[in-house]
């Protein structure tokens, strides 16, 4: 059976970590509040996503972060049967989704959809963001990272 | 564009290929096989290797240049460069870039290469072993999703759910490699055919992708030799013209976190017109095609993108019938492609696309004036190659 720990993946797996530039820390300082942020123009209030050092439709300089409003929608997905990491060995089947905020233009999230691995995933269905926190080890600081749920 | 082209005034003289090996097998180390790749080229054109001025190659070839030049005892290294971009994205633009420093005279004899040995280097289809990540993995890889096969299966959900493509396309471009790749000795999987029921019994790597939808990994080497179309003739073998060459991707195809402003695409829209334009060919003139498999859905998008079909015909023209040769309508991936004859980042596919101007290909198509390559769907950035022969000029 897929999936037999807490975490909706095998432990081990690489843990993300703010840029060595700064470009995303307030990104994954948020996330361990439980607050999913998009990043956002303070010059002409568009989003974007992955985020960047300026804005790619006015080029300024000053992006900022909004927190996400509202639901996702899954605009993509796959099921990943072949491990390629040593800690997804006993966590195949497991599914990716891309993820579209409508509130935020449709930028595209990467996430996990929670639940059975061998639901049956509608593009278009409607999810929501759930937190899942790691407490790190002697290599890795706490983490948290960004799953989805469909919206029963 | 108008008058800057390099249509006719850059041919291809010889090309060479070390054996191919299934990854990690090469007896040889890497630098070995290109040096070998590069001597059966000048082989096959009867050229003197000291001749050979410059050098292109990319997806962070390991090889460097003015390595080989000293190896081969050059005179005067004029051209070193690489396509930026992993995969096989690049291996049509490493044509363009010796084509095009040729046709402008920065080069008189220019080397397109690529080496692989997995044994000596490392994998491609692994997940890293890293406690962290940081960029864009951070936003991917914690969800496991690392591998090239993971990063691409969401375009081909996204393209079934956009224009009614299905699995069966997949399975066709799959099927028509293999049956190649039994009439080439040359191929990883000459003796290893495909039947459609083997590749509906294979398992999923990462759904839609099925085993045999995956391209090798392998080792070994491939090298192309390009001099002017005026000197062309004087070399051992029928020269092949180059006709036109595009590189690039289209609007934020690198964005992060699968952000690309159309995602369901191999990134051919913008590329394969510009390549059509400078060549002064028609979808419809091209008598062959070599489409770089790293996964089929990205051939079905390849194909479709490149003008061979379109989104509402494409279920019914992608059938192991119309893909294959000699008979089929747009024979496909006619030495194996990287599937079943070797995964050398596709630049045996450039390879092929000669041998079938030639009239030399193991899957001949008869009467082959236009041979196109498209290389490395759903990367950024991609390219494509078209070539010919002296009747088309």
């Amino acid at each position: 059976m897929a999936n037999p720990g807490a975490y909706y993946l095998g432990e081990g797996m690489p843990a993300p970590a703010p840029a060595i530039d700064g470009l995303d820390t307030e990104y994954w300082e948020a996330v361990k509040r439980h607050e999913l942020l998009v990043q956002n123009c303070n010059t002409c209030d568009r989003p974007q996503f992955g985020p960047e050092w300026n804005c790619h439709r006015c080029h300024s300089f000053d992006l900022g972060w909004k927190p996400v409003e509202g639901n996702g929608r899954i605009y993509s997905w796959e099921r990943v049967w072949h491990p390629v990491h040593p800690a997804l060995q006993d966590s195949c089947p497991y599914l990716v989704v891309l993820v579209e905020l409508p509130n935020h233009e449709n930028v595209r999230m990467v996430g996990n959809l929670v639940g059975d691995p061998m639901q049956t995933v509608e593009i278009g269905a409607e999810v929501q963001p759930v937190f899942e926190d790691h407490e790190g080890s002697d290599e890795v600081d706490p983490f948290t990272l960004v799953h989805w749920e469909v919206v029963e | 564009m108008g008058n800057r082209t390099m249509r006719g005034e850059v041919a291809i003289i010889g090309v060479g290929e070390t054996t191919y090996y299934k990854r990690g097998r090469s007896p040889d180390p890497e630098f070995k096989l290109v040096i070998e790749a590069i001597l059966k080229a000048s082989a096959d054109a009867g050229i003197d290797p000291r001749e050979i001025d410059g050098f292109a190659s990319y997806s962070n070839d390991r090889n460097d240049p003015s390595r080989i030049a000293a190896a081969l005892d050059i005179k005067d290294l004029r051209f070193s460069n690489m396509e930026w971009g992993g995969g096989g994205g690049g291996g049509s633009a490493a044509c363009a870039h010796a084509a095009s420093a040729v046709a402008t005279g920065l080069a008189d004899t220019v080397v397109v290469f690529r080496g692989l040995a997995q044994g000596q280097f490392g994998r491609f289809g692994q997940g890293a072993r890293v406690p962290h990540v940081r960029g864009d993995q951070a936003y991917t890889a914690p969800y496991g999703l690392m591998s090239p096969a993971q990063s691409f299966a969401m375009r081909i959900h996204r393209l079934y759910e956009d224009h009614g493509i299905t699995q069966d396309t997949l399975k066709a471009c799959s099927l028509a490699s293999y049956h190649h790749a039994q009439n080439n000795p040359r191929a990883v999987m000459y003796g290893r055919p495909l039947t459609p029921e083997d590749y509906d019994a294979s398992r999923w790597i990462v759904e839609p992708f099925h085993l045999f939808d995956c391209c090798q990994e392998n080792d070994g080497a491939a090298a192309m030799i390009f001099v002017s179309a005026d000197r062309a003739k004087d070399y051992a073998k029928t020269p092949v013209y180059f006709l036109g060459g595009a590189v690039g991707s289209g609007n934020r195809a690198g964005s992060g976190s699968h952000n690309a402003t159309d995602y369901a695409t191999s990134n051919f829209k913008t590329v394969a017109p510009r390549m059509y334009d400078m060549a002064q060919v028609k979808p419809e003139e091209v008598d062959v095609a070599q489409v770089y498999e790293n996964f089929t859905g990205g051939v079905v998008m390849s194909i479709i993108e490149h003008g061979l079909t379109t989104y509402e015909e494409a279920n019914e023209f992608i059938t192991f019938e119309n893909l294959t040769a000699p008979n089929g309508k747009m024979p496909i991936n006619t030495s194996g492609g990287n599937l079943a004859e070797c995964y050398m980042h596709g630049l045996e596919l450039n390879i092929e696309a000669v041998r079938q101007v030639r009239g030399e290909s193991c899957n001949q198509v008869d009467d082959v004036n236009v041979s196109l390559v498209a290389s490395g769907p759903m990367v950024t950035p991609v390219s494509d190659m078209i070539v010919g022969s002296e009747a088309v000029l």
